[in-house]
């Protein structure tokens, strides 16, 4: 097929401007790593790997910073998933991945498409996939089309996940109009495997064959990866088609073979690996890259769903369910075989050769033939600007808001009916939370729990982000981000193991939006290291602005932690009348970007208060202790809302009461947002040693009753509602304004 | 005493029901759609899942597998055949169960543990459970309004073929609160919710297991 | 030749779909709308100089678009 353009033509009107790729990168790739001008099948092949979907050159300074290794981390960043070791030979798998922009154009396919990449990267390791989460932030529920959104994306992790029998075990929903011109979509996936069946995205031996395998190749979602690395913004709308489409049916047949092939003939193999974002040419280029080998393709032999595609395309193109096999010469039809039992094609593509190159034919020409590095490795990391936002010092100067309650109940019934603190069961009963059998906690817990079949063991999973506050202060929000996944953990029982992360933040050729990255990631390195979860795997979400209006800096945390035994798990509700309710950290007047704040000024404000890591990561350690030593009836964990919300959530569902002594709290109090705080039940013949483990680090605040209604003696007045219907109030919140016709 | 778990292409709780017969004693093995044989099993297990995608209609493509001219041979037979889930909708698309599985009211996948009612506990599959029992197992699925015309559910009543209901609220809009119904034979059983996913106390359910006892004690006394 | 099958549910049969695009139409202003039917169809293409099509398309439906319990169909000859 005839090159669209000629090479001078392509230096001369500079077509590749157009793909996110800069005159400067341009420049550098003709004369310092080509010694010529690229043609345009390889110009377009550089605009896909050089955006910052894929070679993360702005952020990957500010990623540096993330520690990334400890004893038992098998796998850090840089494959398709990180692996942590959970004892008795087996691994735990996982990684988290944005959809923010595919979402914001189709919600369904979308979302849809999220979960089946997420999914891929998992089984690609080895793994077989045991869990889904998600994070999903949205505009507000009072306008219409947000609300058609929120149920279509829904319906997309749903349908797809469901589909392909992964139970969704957890995640988070929350509602802010700044995403409202740029939903985040993040979906996590969690494996299992025993350690030995590790595979790696890597390609080499002489002779090897290059094996696609899955759906056909048409012209879909092609440029998604530079698409996702720019702005959205109304002029650009008819730009917003690169929607790919999801056939989990076929996801799962692929999961099946994949899976198979791994573990009985792992022999067979030299490396597999998913073509997400940039299709084919990402995926076989970091393959050959890695096993350091070069590479030929014959672009005639991959499978097409359309006619007359150009190299440019097939090798661009982000059509779903397809993974990249390089698999050792003369085995070729072994692997075909394994493939047709599941119906699907594998077809040899190319060949790994002697050398460093990268070399492309398509309708008997030679249509790209560079240096893989080239593509990956030499790819020129950028510098970026940055300031610090001129808000964050206009909030260190003023006063505080301080927020007047009289009446304790009142607010507490009108902040369990705001939607990001309500009941989203609506959404998360549209998840199949039980397939495969292992769920020991499913969705609407601080954390979703699995047991791992044959052993005593659990694991515990969970995604947390919260932008307000990191909006507010990046770098202690950024601790907050995962202190609060910490505490998620270890309020089931488990032990912090490791996360994932997905950064969602806004342009970062704005310094200040730089700035949010490079503080944000700074506070939760620093909280990383506190609680010894390193970062295993992730990635970066840049651009989330609709018309040049950013959203909040976002960053997702996943954690996932380990259970030893699951006979010490701990449910979020309280269990016996009579055992001591115990609140576990300091309380003081944090509203900066509290729910309560939001829910009374329309707005989020001022500036937060740093907190201790090492105090905290030190409480979590006692009060986990205390745990598995079986002083601990229940655990709840508290976020939006403060402590008022999570006890009423910790009576939800239960026929008990609380009867607290709140005496020095005044009953705005009770609603602050103070880190690194839990509410605890402890059998009352568990007290000594219960108080012996945590110290003054706990405090006993009052008694769980047989009668189901919420007490609270306040400095400034009482708290006495009824559960059932602060229960009702938290259940018809969403139902009710998703129902609304206005 | 092998139970066969048919495997289709989609199919996803066939580990699930697998783990079920094993943990629980019996001897499950599993069986490719495309088999041409189901000789030396006594009884099938047709699993959940989104067999060939539910493209079409959920278990309208299964029923033409290799494997479903067996399962009809068996089920004529008189031998034990259950389907849960999409199971059932690839049994009532087959013939071998009355009605048909229509998209639930709400129009929304839904997944959560419901109270039922053993309605009729004379069948293969639930003479383990008391009479007219509550039981609360999960259920997952987007299609499992059962419907039937008039006269169906008048015979399907009359014949106690009947047998569980949901007898809390009733998830997805089923006619008569039907959530499972034998043939008039009463050896073949179809049912929306997922007694395999209630076996384990560690899940917090065992209301499923004595739907696999009794179906172990009907093989027993075949034998 | 090209034949477009659709199916839909009996009359008999409610149809939750229909009912709410009902509703969503009545809030759009058009109150004059009085039902809503929501169906599938299947375009068929037939090889060129195929004989009997018809039989064929009744086949197809009665043994695999159409579930009786609760569908109906009918059929139009597209032509070419």
């Amino acid at each position: 097929m005839k090159q669209a353009m000629t090479p001078e033509e392509i230096k001369a009107q500079k077509p590749y401007l157009d793909w996110s790729l800069s005159e400067r990168e341009y420049n550098y790739i003709a004369d310092t790593l080509l010694h010529r001008l690229p043609n345009y099948t390889e110009t377009g092949l550089y605009s896909a790997m050089w955006s910052e979907h894929c070679s993360y050159k702005k952020s990957k300074p500010v990623l540096r910073l993330f520690p990334n290794k400890n004893a038992r981390v098998l796998q850090g960043p840089g494959e398709g998933a990180g692996v942590v070791d959970i004892d008795d030979g087996q691994a735990v798998v996982f990684k988290a991945e944005s959809h923010n922009h595919p979402s914001t154009v189709e919600p369904y396919q979308g979302a849809a498409t999220g979960v089946g990449g997420i999914l891929r990267d998992i089984f690609s390791m080895g793994a077989r996939p045991i869990a889904s989460l998600d994070s999903l932030h949205f505009g507000e529920l009072s306008d219409p089309k947000m609300r058609m959104k929120v149920q279509n994306t829904v319906k997309g992790i749903g349908d797809y996940g469901n589909c392909m029998g992964i139970p969704t075990v957890a995640g988070e929903t929350t509602f802010d109009p700044c995403y409202s011109g740029n939903l985040l979509v993040n979906a996590m996936s969690v494996g299992l495997m025993d350690q030995d069946q590790l595979q790696k995205g890597v390609a080499n031996g002489v002779g090897n064959a290059v094996m696609y395998v899955g759906a056909k190749t048409g012209r879909d979602g092609i440029h998604g990866a530079t698409f996702a690395s720019a702005d959205f913004s109304d002029e650009h709308a008819t730009q917003r088609s690169a929607v790919q489409v999801g056939d989990p049916f076929m996801e799962k047949l692929l999961m099946e073979a994949c899976l198979k092939l791994i573990q009985e003939h792992p022999d067979w193999l030299v490396g597999i690996q998913d073509m997400g974002a940039a299709g084919i040419v990402s995926s076989s280029a970091e393959m050959a890259t890695e096993g350091g080998a070069g590479m030929e393709l014959n672009l005639d032999l991959v499978p097409q769903r359309e006619p007359n595609m150009s190299a440019y395309e097939i090798m661009l193109s982000e059509s779903q369910e397809r993974m990249l096999l390089c698999v050792v010469k003369g085995h070729e039809a072994d692997v075909q075989k394994i493939f047709e039992d599941f119906d699907l094609a594998a077809v040899v593509i190319g060949r790994i050769t002697d050398g460093h190159d990268y070399v492309l034919h398509h309708d008997g020409q030679v249509v790209c033939n560079i240096p893989v590095t080239t593509l990956t490795e030499d790819v020129l990391e950028e510098e970026s600007e940055e300031r610090e936002p001129a808000r964050l010092a206009a909030a260190r100067q003023a006063a505080a808001w301080l927020p007047e309650i009289t009446d304790a109940g009142a607010t507490l019934r009108q902040l369990l009916a705001q939607s990001t603190v309500a009941d989203k069961s609506i959404f998360f009963e549209q998840y199949d939370s039980m397939v495969q059998t292992a769920t020991v906690v499913g969705p609407g817990s601080d954390a979703g729990v699995l047991r791992v079949r044959g052993t005593k063991k659990g694991l515990a999973m969970t995604t947390d982000g919260n932008g307000r506050f990191v909006y507010l202060d990046p770098e202690i929000g950024g601790k907050l981000a995962v202190a609060e996944a910490a505490a998620n953990i270890v309020a089931s029982g488990a032990q912090p193991l490791a996360i994932t992360d997905c950064l969602n933040y806004g342009d970062p050729t704005d310094p200040e939006i730089f700035w949010e990255l490079h503080h944000s990631v700074l506070g939760m390195a620093a909280a990383c290291r506190a609680f010894d979860t390193p970062v295993i795997s992730g990635n970066v979400s840049l651009y989330n602005e609709n018309n040049g209006q950013a959203i909040h800096p976002t960053p997702m945390i996943g954690m996932v932690g380990l259970i030893r035994d699951l006979a010490h798990v701990i449910p979020m509700a309280a269990q016996h009348a009579g055992d001591l309710v115990y609140l576990i950290g300091h309380t003081g007047n944090d509203f900066a970007g509290s729910e309560l704040q939001k829910m009374l000024t329309g707005e989020i404000s001022g500036a937060l208060n740093d907190f201790d890591l090492a105090a905290t990561a030190a409480t979590q350690r006692q009060l986990l202790a205390a745990m598995e030593a079986g002083h601990v009836a229940s655990a709840h964990d508290l976020a939006e809302g403060g402590l008022g919300v999570a006890l009423a959530e910790a009576l939800f569902k239960t026929d008990l009461g609380f009867k607290l002594g709140l005496k020095d709290m005044p009953a705005a109090q009770l609603f602050a947002e103070s880190p690194a705080r839990f509410i605890v039940t402890v059998p009352a013949s568990h007290q000594m040693a219960f108080e012996a483990a945590l110290g003054t680090a706990a405090r006993q605040i009052g008694e769980v009753t047989a009668s189901h209604w919420l007490q609270a003696t306040l400095k400034d007045g009482q708290l006495n509602e009824n559960v059932a219907t602060l229960q009702t109030t938290w259940e018809e919140a969403i139902p009710c304004q998703l129902k609304s016709k206005a | 005493m092998k139970i066969a778990v048919i495997v289709f292409p989609g199919s996803n709780c066939d580990r699930d029901l697998f783990n079920a017969v094993n943990d629980l004693g019996g001897v499950a093995e599993f069986v490719s759609h495309r088999a041409t044989s189901l000789a030396g099993y006594s009884a099938v297990l047709i699993p959940g899942g989104f067999s060939y995608g539910d493209y079409l209609r959920a278990g309208a493509i299964a029923r033409f597998a290799p494997v479903m001219t067996e399962v009809i041979r068996l089920a004529k037979a008189g031998y034990p055949v259950f389907g849960t889930c999409n199971g059932f909708q690839i049994l009532t698309e087959a013939g071998l169960l009355p009605g048909a599985l229509k998209q639930n009211l709400s129009q929304r996948f839904v997944c959560k543990t419901v109270a039922l009612e053993v309605t009729n506990n004379r069948t293969p599959f639930t003479s383990h459970y008391q009479a007219h029992q509550r039981i609360d197992l999960p259920i997952a699925h987007a299609d499992g309004c059962f419907f039937a015309d008039q006269e169906t559910l008048d015979r399907l009543e009359d014949n106690g073929q009947v047998a569980f209901r949901y007898a809390g609220e009733n998830p997805n809009g089923s006619l008569n609160n039907i959530a499972g119904v034998t043939n008039a034979a009463g050896n073949v059983l179809g049912m929306m919710p997922h007694p395999e996913r209630a076996v384990a106390a560690v899940l917090g359910n065992t209301n499923g297991q004595p739907l696999f006892e009794s179906l172990f004690a009907t093989l027993q006394e075949a034998h | 030749m090209k034949v477009r099958i659709f199916v839909t549910y009996k009359q008999s049969v409610f149809d939750p779909q229909g009912e709410t695009i009902k509703d969503a139409i009545h809030t759009l202003g058009h109150e004059e709308v009085e039902a809503v039917t929501v169906g599938k169809f299947f375009d068929v293409t037939f090889a060129d100089g195929a004989s009997d099509v018809e039989t064929s398309v009744k086949q197809i439906a009665d043994q695999l678009l159409v579930n009786f319990n609760m569908e109906t169909y009918d059929y139009q000859v597209m032509g070419d």
